[in-house]
């Protein structure tokens, strides 16, 4: 096993009082696996990734749980010895990749630097396996590119040239957080197809964060649906995806517009997600829930098998195994 | 069937050259001044039926939303014609546009931007009546702003709020109210759901569904999410680098996509029932409209392109009903 992440919590301590924005997650990653973690804003996906990095910032801090990487526990670990795993063993990509990216270094600058500072090579030797990097991320004429600044290359460009920043040092874990977010359906399509090349070819692990299902549906081996900060359910994305079990993931799956129902109108969720600082009683997605009954108001339910294979879903309505 | 709004040979151009230092440039042993401009819209002509719902996509920078813009007057075309109503209104001064505006709505894409931080609801969406209904008494602007309030779904006890007071989905049905508000026969709508997240789309686009159902509307769709267009819309335009490539009807484009750039932009979409993607390669980038290429803008990334592409540019031609492409390939049925 690669990742293995057992009651996670992170809370943030707001000035009206501590907020929990992630509530006791558990999921684990296998080497060569991809993860998609996907929910809407505010379900708490990009702080679940960041966590395993220890990412969060003041006042968020990680209140609970373990995070287990290649058998040691990273929470544990200080932050002189989560650095040797930073960008080493664990890359991240980011949304945007103008956000990423130092306007003012060459790439060649950026990309050396990540590799020298975990590996003793030479200038001459980091310079070429940059190279090699941004040619294996399919950029022509990497020998010229590598002396340009970020401004000089297109969007998708930017964003192949993160991927090589992650890439460089052969991590084992790639934690993506919406990396064709802010790109086009064309440029998007591309690079899915390096981010799915590279991993198999690598035998990388990816956590892929976003909000868009049919994204996850073409890229990953397992989906985990988040809502109010928890994960609602877990499964292998084909099985998620044709036979979700909680309302929510059916919710989410029926409100895009499908083939089968042009011009009709959309089965819509109701509601918008409650706000952390005002959670409602029993399980969080209750008053949006369609087939909710007292129990649901009442208690909140945890993660259960349900009769599918490997496949979980904290809803009391959902017949278990 | 006279179209309600018909956009002929319609040409906006930007000029960023900027201050008069900025434009000099040293060149052949001299100092010349050269002007810089951006080539948003070349020569785009379209119409939209009265009821219909007209979707215009394309990828950022394409020139989809200043299309939105110029045909709402918002900025003055350099070239062609607008009417609406076979009227002519892209060269009338401020006050006799006025009427047409009242006619003419738009939504904006990003409900947090769009809405005045400063202002309460009620005033916000008083404020089109007062400018194009001056009549109006002030029981009956309290009615109707309770009505269009109750119409979009926001409770109207809510009208002395701020925008900061609502959530993303119940802003943006705001300023959907905001554009109902003057009765209009024609709205804009300009990426009104993009910003949004999933189960609150399917809620907005329900709402204009309903909108357009009750009040007969007819819409210009801005988007880029081709999902969303095969659900509503009557008939697609395709753009690329300022000009249209195809526009044909909904059913008809997403069956059997004919200009080589919508069967690209197409296969691009993720599918959910699909496990791999599978999408067609374009070579090269989209080149920037400061130096459009010659000939048809797509032809250095388009598989089926030969001389004449690069010489020539294409006509929008009708194939055959409800079905006009700009490409020489699909007129000379080249494989």
């Amino acid at each position: 096993m690669l990742l293995d992440v057992k009651n996670l919590e992170v809370t943030f301590a707001l000035r009206s009082g501590p907020v929990q924005a992630i509530r006791n997650i558990s999921f684990s990653l296998d080497r060569g696996e991809r993860l998609g973690l996907v929910g809407e804003s505010g379900a708490g996906k990009s702080v679940a990734g960041f966590s395993i990095l220890n990412l969060i910032s003041q006042p968020g801090f990680i209140s609970g749980g373990e995070i287990f990487f290649e058998g040691k526990n990273l929470i544990k670990m200080s932050e002189k010895e989560l650095n040797t795993i930073r960008g080493d063993r664990i890359s991240m990509i980011f949304q945007d990749p103008m956000m990423t990216l130092n306007p003012v270094l060459t790439l060649g600058t950026q990309m050396t630097e990540i590799v020298r500072t975990h590996h003793k090579l030479s200038k001459k030797e980091a310079r070429s396996l940059a190279i090699e990097t941004l040619r294996q991320v399919h950029i022509p004429t990497p020998e010229k590119r590598i002396d340009q600044y970020p401004h000089e290359l297109s969007g998708g460009m930017r964003q192949r040239v993160v991927i090589a920043c992650a890439l460089i040092s052969k991590p084992a874990l790639i934690i993506a957080d919406e990396p064709t977010t802010a790109l086009d359906v064309t440029i998007q399509a591309e690079i899915m197809d390096l981010l799915l090349e590279l991993c198999e070819s690598e035998n990388m692990g990816l956590i892929l964060i976003t909000h868009d299902l049919s994204v996850v549906a073409q890229m990953t081996d397992r989906i985990a649906v988040m809502y109010a900060g928890k994960i609602v359910e877990i499964g292998k994305t084909q099985q998620v995806i044709r036979e979700s079990q909680h309302p929510y993931t059916q919710g989410l799956l029926k409100a895009l517009p499908q083939k089968r129902f042009i011009g009709k109108r959309l089965n819509q969720i109701d509601g918008s997600m409650p706000s952390l600082l005002s959670m409602p009683t029993g399980c969080s997605f209750h008053p949006r829930c369609p087939i909710l009954d007292d129990r649901c108001r009442a208690e909140r339910p945890s993660l259960q098998d349900c009769r599918l294979e490997g496949h979980q879903a904290a809803c009391f309505k959902v017949e278990g195994k | 069937m006279t179209p309600l709004l018909e956009v002929t040979n319609l040409y906006k151009h930007f000029d960023i050259s900027g201050g008069l230092l900025d434009q000099l440039q040293f060149e052949g042993g001299r100092i010349v001044r050269k002007k810089t401009t951006v080539k948003a819209i070349n020569g785009v002509s379209f119409d939209v039926h009265p009821g219909e719902t007209l979707c215009m996509v394309g990828e950022s920078g394409c020139g989809k939303s200043t299309v939105a813009r110029t045909v709402l007057g918002l900025y003055e075309p350099n070239q062609g014609e607008i009417r609406y109503k076979g009227e002519r209104i892209d060269n009338l001064p401020p006050s006799k546009m006025r009427a047409f505006r009242a006619k003419m709505q738009m939504v904006f894409q990003d409900p947090y931007a769009s809405l005045n931080p400063r202002m309460k609801v009620q005033q916000i969406l008083e404020e089109p009546i007062k400018i194009h209904k001056a009549a109006a008494t002030s029981k009956e602007i309290a009615e109707k702003i309770s009505e269009v309030m109750k119409d979009v779904g926001v409770d109207p006890h809510w009208k002395n709020r701020y925008p900061h007071e609502f959530s993303g989905g119940q802003r943006q049905r705001i300023s959907i109210a905001r554009a109902l508000m003057v009765d209009p026969e024609f709205v804009v709508a300009d990426e009104p759901i993009s910003a949004l997240d999933v189960s609150i789309q399917a809620q907005i686009l329900n709402l204009m569904m309903d909108a357009q159902e009750e009040r007969n509307l007819s819409y210009l769709f801005i988007t880029h999410d081709l999902s969303v267009v095969e659900h509503i819309g009557t008939r697609v335009a395709v753009m690329y680098l300022g000009t249209l490539c195809e526009l044909s009807s909904t059913r008809k484009l997403f069956e059997s996509p004919r200009h080589p750039y919508t069967q690209a932009l197409l296969s691009a979409i993720p599918r959910l029932d699909e496990e791999k993607p599978n999408h067609i390669k374009l070579k090269g980038e989209v080149p920037t409209p400061i130096h459009l290429p010659s000939g048809c803008v797509f032809h250095a990334r388009c598989p089926l392109a030969n001389e004449r592409c690069k010489q020539e540019i294409p006509k929008l031609l009708t194939i055959e009903e409800n079905l006009q492409v700009a490409c020489h390939a699909v007129e000379e049925q080249r494989d």
